[in-house]
């Protein structure tokens, strides 16, 4: 009898048992595979950074792969440039945006809203280079003749990228205001202060980290975003040399010359790739340390 | 209150706050301001690629052959299928089981559960390019899988798995405790609650978490390059085949076919909404079923 309600209540079941391994084994597979990313890439990517030697690789200036001159400091440049423009230009935005949507947004208008930045963050990054292509340049372009520019720029690609981290931002900022317990508002209207000034002055300082928490993800999304940054930013590897001329960025340093590089030339493209995974990693790293805080 | 009387009220209201707290006003004004953008620039895009695209979208367009004279993507479109299957038969499995022993055996908070969390966070913070890469030296090279859908499927199944997830985790500890309880009450084993309680209730979760993940695999480019490569045919599992958002990328890049890109670009965009549009169905159906 005792045997029977034991094997009802699923403790001695080899079913139960068997399932209970398969579960943590699939739950295994998530850790297997950040190793197998760190380890391939590392393995793959390290020996040729010893081989180049490391300052003269990340802070090279020069990227020849015919003369084996590997210096990728012009694309870790880009790559910053590139995202910090896309900060300036999106962050303010975005952040007004979720402001907008969590405090000043009327409950029609918001259904239409929020599908909307939906919508922004679902479309392919190809599509969003395309739109680059025949709107952005073609209208920085005009705008930089008179400096002597081009439409593949700099500004091209942050102005991009600024569209791109959008919804990123938003999604994250949104929840976080929401978040914010309604007393604090409540507290301020009752001190006499405007809706406004309650939510600028009381919410928006309290939900801080869950802010800057957005803001790091977009930084993450800016810097790893491949595709559409090198159909609009020109690639050329060398140091920018102002905002409306040509730059490669990490990521499209290993898109443009992975296809026919070989030996020493593709090692060293696959520690770029290390080089970006290591920022990213970083970035990551402020990510979940900011997001801790705000769940404390 | 006839609308009149009230769009009159609404003017007094605004002249007075312009008296009394114009720094509100404007502050208010702006913040509407950046929302409009925010729609604005969504308008233009999505507008400027459907009214450019569609007069683009002829029936040579979807023959079954590509050539470089007739840019078909009916080629590309059955690949992308062939991998959004292929990524999800790949993934959803490992996800659900791993949501599973997290939600309904681990202890919570002990060190396997943390270091979990902890990776799956790095996955999906990590960008498609070191995907690729990393699909390109192991699937490719170590596995000497070469080009093909097989690569390209393994790669984009590790880079979905942290999305499906942190979703079907959301759902299942959206389940209540209570229909735990009962099923327990009645004698079932773990397994049976997880398997004919929990699960069920959760579907709706998971689903709109692998409807996400299709709008990611059928928009990826980057970690797809270098592992199932750009073979402009339709692709069995050991061969290159190049994908819907891949074929946009050639055609755009490379200047010669901007029309036929308009037209790819109006078919992505069309799947897209398609998919935020069953999402959000999913998502009014859940919080209703609360």
């Amino acid at each position: 009898m005792n045997q029977f309600k034991g094997k009802r209540a699923g403790k001695g079941g080899w079913l139960e048992t068997l399932m209970a391994r398969l579960f943590l084994l699939t739950a295994l597979v998530s850790i297997l595979c950040v190793a197998l990313i760190c380890l391939f890439l590392f393995a793959n990517g390290v020996p040729a950074m010893q081989e180049i030697g490391v300052f003269d690789f990340l802070l090279g200036t020069m990227w020849r792969p015919g003369n084996d001159i590997y210096g990728i400091f012009p694309m870790i440049i880009g790559s910053i440039y590139v995202t910090g423009g896309a900060l300036l230009l999106g962050v303010p935005v975005a952040l007004l945006t979720a402001i907008y949507l969590a405090f000043f947004c009327p409950k029609k208008v918001y259904r239409v809203l929020r599908p909307a930045v939906e919508l922004l963050a679902g479309i392919p990054s190809v599509v969003y280079g395309f739109f680059g292509i025949v709107v952005l340049v073609p209208m920085v372009r005009a705008i930089s003749e008179p400096f002597d520019g081009k439409g593949n720029s700099i500004a091209t690609a942050s102005i991009l990228l600024a569209i791109m981290i959008l919804p990123t931002i938003i999604g994250v900022v949104e929840p976080a205001l929401r978040a914010v317990p309604r007393s604090y508002y409540e507290g301020a209207l009752a001190l006499g202060a405007t809706h406004e000034r309650s939510v600028y002055t009381a919410v928006v300082p309290a939900a801080r980290s869950g802010i800057l928490a957005g803001i790091v993800l977009g930084i993450g999304r800016a810097m790893g975003e491949t595709m559409a940054v090198i159909m609009v930013a020109g690639n050329q590897p060398r140091m920018p040399k102002g905002i409306f001329q040509g730059i490669r960025t990490l990521t499209g340093n290993i898109v443009m010359e992975m296809g026919y590089a070989s030996g020493l030339h593709r090692e060293a493209l696959i520690a770029t790739g290390v080089v970006l995974f290591l920022f990213i990693l970083l970035i990551n790293l402020c990510f979940s340390v900011l997001k801790r805080r705000k769940d404390a | 209150m006839s609308p009149v009387n009230t769009r009159g009220k609404r003017a007094s209201d605004w002249r007075n706050r312009l008296r009394h707290h114009p720094l509100s006003l404007l502050v208010s004004l702006i913040t509407s301001l950046a929302a409009l953008i925010t729609v604005l620039v969504l308008g233009f895009l999505v507008g400027y690629i459907l009214i450019n695209g569609i007069p683009n979208l002829k029936p040579e367009l979807f023959a079954l052959h590509y050539t470089s004279e007739n840019q078909s993507m009916l080629p590309a479109i059955i690949n992308t299928c062939t991998m959004t299957l292929l990524s999800l038969l790949l993934a959803v499995p490992v996800g659900i089981g791993s949501s599973i022993f997290l939600v309904e055996y681990a202890k919570k908070g002990s060190r396997l559960v943390n270091l979990v969390r902890v990776t799956t966070e790095t996955l999906s913070g990590i960008p498609s390019i070191v995907y690729g890469l990393f699909g390109m030296l192991f699937f490719n090279n170590t596995f000497k899988f070469g080009y093909s859908m097989l690569s390209g499927g393994l790669t984009l199944a590790i880079m979905i798995l942290p999305l499906i997830m942190r979703t079907t985790e959301e759902a299942l500890l959206c389940v209540p405790d209570m229909y735990r309880e009962g099923s327990f009450g009645l004698g079932a084993g773990r397994l049976r609650t997880t398997m004919c309680i929990v699960l069920p209730t959760a579907v709706p979760g998971i689903l709109s978490g692998i409807i996400l993940a299709i709008g990611r695999i059928v928009g990826e480019t980057a970690a797809l390059m270098y592992t199932s490569g750009t073979v402009a045919k339709v692709a069995g599992l050991m061969d290159s085949g190049i994908t819907l958002s891949l074929h946009m990328y050639k055609q755009a890049s490379e200047g010669l076919y901007t029309e036929q890109a308009y037209a790819t670009s109006v078919v992505l965009l069309a799947l897209v909404l398609l998919i935020n549009l069953c999402s959000s169905k999913l998502a009014a159906r859940i919080t209703k079923g609360r």
